[in-house]
């Protein structure tokens, strides 16, 4: 009985690196738990304006009532906090925060994410051309991806940004948000693809010497079909963890970009624009930075450690078990 | 050996240089807005625009004007014809109106500023940053090591604006621990220098101290398990050297490159830095050139960041085969 409990368990199972990696996470405590700040902070995003109105709260209207005569600081404790404004009503227009806070997360979270997936799409397609082609192909794109990361990115951005924002508009966008905001997803993409096509590429270098591909050459595949349905299969590891790291990047780009007056057109919120309207009243009115502030380290510190975390539980190298 | 490698990239670099700076060109001169009409202010007159346009060549065809711009940096330009010339001696980046100077005038002045910064900042990050990475290393998976890496976690999460910001707000407006950011330079007035000087670099050596803590444990971690380190432990050498001469080494390729490449970026202008703190350096100026829209100021300022980082590049991996004798110079 103890002989065959123990050979039953002894049988050697192979797993394969997805098996592993979520094995490993699922035991990685800060990996769980950051994943599940993300999770709620998607929630959030998700149904933000369901939460609003089930709150009875608006982004936008103005509580002018709620602020003193002089200085127009809202009143009451913790910046306005009370039943009606559970984290309190903003100086000078008495928007309700909470709401803001809820509206912001989806604009800064679609920004990030959209961003992100450019960045991934653009730099696996021109990192998996240049590895797998030898020669000239490889050299004009790698020189490539060098000379971009040579640019200083906020500056290019800064400067870039009304330009695109107005040849969008010459192409049929509609003026205010949804032309700012395919801009800013723009821009922020054009500068992050590099690092990822480099790194693609060097995994790209070493695949293609293995026996799948000679094998798929032999019998006659098309390129394309090595490129994407054989080596990209084999890629996902590192981009993925890319992706993770990625996002908490952008969201931080957004934000030092709102500090510098690039952000969506008010009123609407992001937590860049609401961090960089409450800078000001720092000393006077903390609580109000400190509400946007704390959601987005808490979304830049999970990504972070989950992206850490990834990248532990996707190692080949570590012990399999 | 080390000979040919060094002229084949220093050939890449001038290549590298030549397209980045027609992209620099084209990216600032072939926008929607007519650069002329830029170059006076409210009082404004077609007439005026019309000479202006003339005197700055910008009714040539744009190739015409990246020859000049290129030609005006290596040998000098004159602006205009007739008795209204002016000369801008090599190198020069162009006549900036907003500023009624020349470009080169602006960014030589802004230069110095923007170096000090990074060096200070720089020395700060890589001496915290690399002993901070070394003694979580030392005592991996220990409460040291968890503390440093979560302490970098942070710092490495925080936005730099916000760091900026709070040590604006607190060590100065609060707490009044030093006088209001006025920047003077060091041969002037050493102690304001050095006063306005101490909160950029340690907001930018916070951040990145955080990351090189991260960059430099990781590799340190990695090579203390390579097979050379189990031969120098099986020859008998003692624990420091084994550590100091032949983990701390083979690691130090990638924190030399990372080091050689932000230094460079650096260089050309900490934006949000310059910017919380009022310091005149490239980064502000270039941020007041965008405000402006003053084109051959931003233009300029952004191919003198450019031209930080590729040199850097070159002078890296100079130094990568140099540092590990592994590199092949192939």
């Amino acid at each position: 009985m103890s002989i065959a409990k123990a050979t039953k368990n002894d049988v050697v199972v192979g797993r394969t690196l997805r098996q592993l990696a979520w094995a490993r996470l699922r035991k990685d405590r800060v990996a769980m738990s950051s994943m599940f700040v993300l999770g709620l902070i998607v929630l959030i995003a998700i149904f933000g304006p369901l939460i609003s109105k089930w709150l009875g709260v608006n982004p936008y209207d103005f509580n002018t009532d709620l602020l003193s005569d002089a200085g127009s600081l809202p009143l009451g404790p913790f910046g306005g906090v009370s039943r009606d404004h559970p984290l309190g009503v903003e100086p000078l227009t008495g928007r309700d925060i909470l709401a803001r806070l809820l509206y912001g997360s989806r604009i800064s979270l679609f920004i990030a994410l959209s961003a992100t997936f450019v960045t991934v799409f653009v730099g696996t397609v021109v990192g998996i051309i240049a590895g797998y082609s030898r020669g000239r192909t490889d050299i004009v794109l790698s020189r490539f991806m060098d000379i971009t990361l040579a640019f200083p990115l906020l500056l290019v951005i800064i400067a870039m940004t009304p330009v695109i924002e107005q040849r969008l508009q010459s192409l049929g966008l509609p003026a205010g948000n949804p032309s700012r905001i395919t801009t800013l997803i723009l821009v922020l993409s054009v500068f992050g693809w590099p690092y990822l096509a480099r790194l693609i590429r060097g995994q790209v270098l070493s695949l293609r010497e293995r026996e799948f591909v000679e094998a798929a050459v032999s019998i006659g595949s098309s390129k394309r079909r090595i490129l994407f349905r054989e080596l990209l299969p084999n890629l996902w590891a590192p981009i993925l963890v890319y992706a993770t790291i990625a996002m908490p990047a952008l969201i931080g780009a957004e934000a030092a970009l709102a500090y510098l007056g690039i952000s969506v057109v008010p009123p609407t919120p992001t937590w860049g624009s609401m961090l960089e309207e409450s800078v000001g009243y720092f000393t006077v009115d903390p609580f109000y930075f400190f509400v946007p502030l704390s959601m987005l380290l808490a979304a830049v510190l999970s990504f972070n450690l989950l992206g850490d975390a990834l990248r532990d539980a996707l190692d080949p190298k570590a012990d399999r078990n | 050996m080390m000979f040919p490698y060094i002229v084949r990239r220093v050939f890449v670099m001038i290549l590298m240089l030549t397209i980045l700076s027609v992209i620099t060109f084209i990216l600032f001169n072939a926008v929607p807005t007519d650069p002329a009409k830029l170059t006076c202010g409210k009082t404004c007159t077609p007439e005026i625009v019309a000479a202006n346009r003339i005197r700055l060549g910008l009714d040539q065809p744009l190739i015409v004007q990246y020859v000049e711009w290129i030609k005006g940096i290596f040998v000098g330009r004159t602006y205009g014809t007739g008795s209204a010339t002016f000369e801008c001696s090599a190198p020069c980046l162009g006549y900036s109106f907003r500023n009624g100077e020349e470009v080169t005038t602006l960014i030589v002045n802004a230069l110095p500023v923007t170096m000090y910064l990074a060096v200070g900042a720089f020395l700060l990050w890589m001496l915290v940053g690399i002993s901070m990475g070394i003694a979580a290393a030392k005592n991996h998976g220990k409460w040291q090591d968890r503390t440093i890496m979560s302490v970098s976690l942070i710092g490495y999460s925080l936005p730099v604006f916000f760091v900026g910001l709070l040590l604006l707000i607190f060590a100065i407006v609060r707490w009044n621990l030093l006088p209001y950011p006025n920047y003077e330079s060091p041969f002037d007035d050493p102690v304001a220098f050095f006063q306005t000087m101490l909160l950029p670099w340690v907001t930018l050596a916070i951040l990145y101290a955080a990351y090189y803590a991260r960059l430099t444990r990781s590799q340190m971690l990695e090579t203390m398990g390579e097979d050379f380190i189990r031969t120098a432990r099986a020859k008998g050498l003692s624990e420091r050297v084994v550590f100091r001469k032949h983990a701390f080494r083979a690691g130090l390729t990638p924190i030399v490159t990372s080091a050689g490449l932000d230094l460079a970026g650096l260089l050309g202008g900490a934006v949000i830095t310059e910017y919380i703190f009022s310091l005149p350096g490239l980064g502000r100026l270039a941020i007041g050139a965008v405000t402006d829209y003053d084109l051959p100021t931003i233009t300029a300022t952004v191919l003198v960041a450019a031209v930080f980082v590729i040199v850097a590049n070159l002078v890296v991996d100079i130094l990568y085969a140099a540092i590990d004798p592994r590199v092949r110079l192939s």
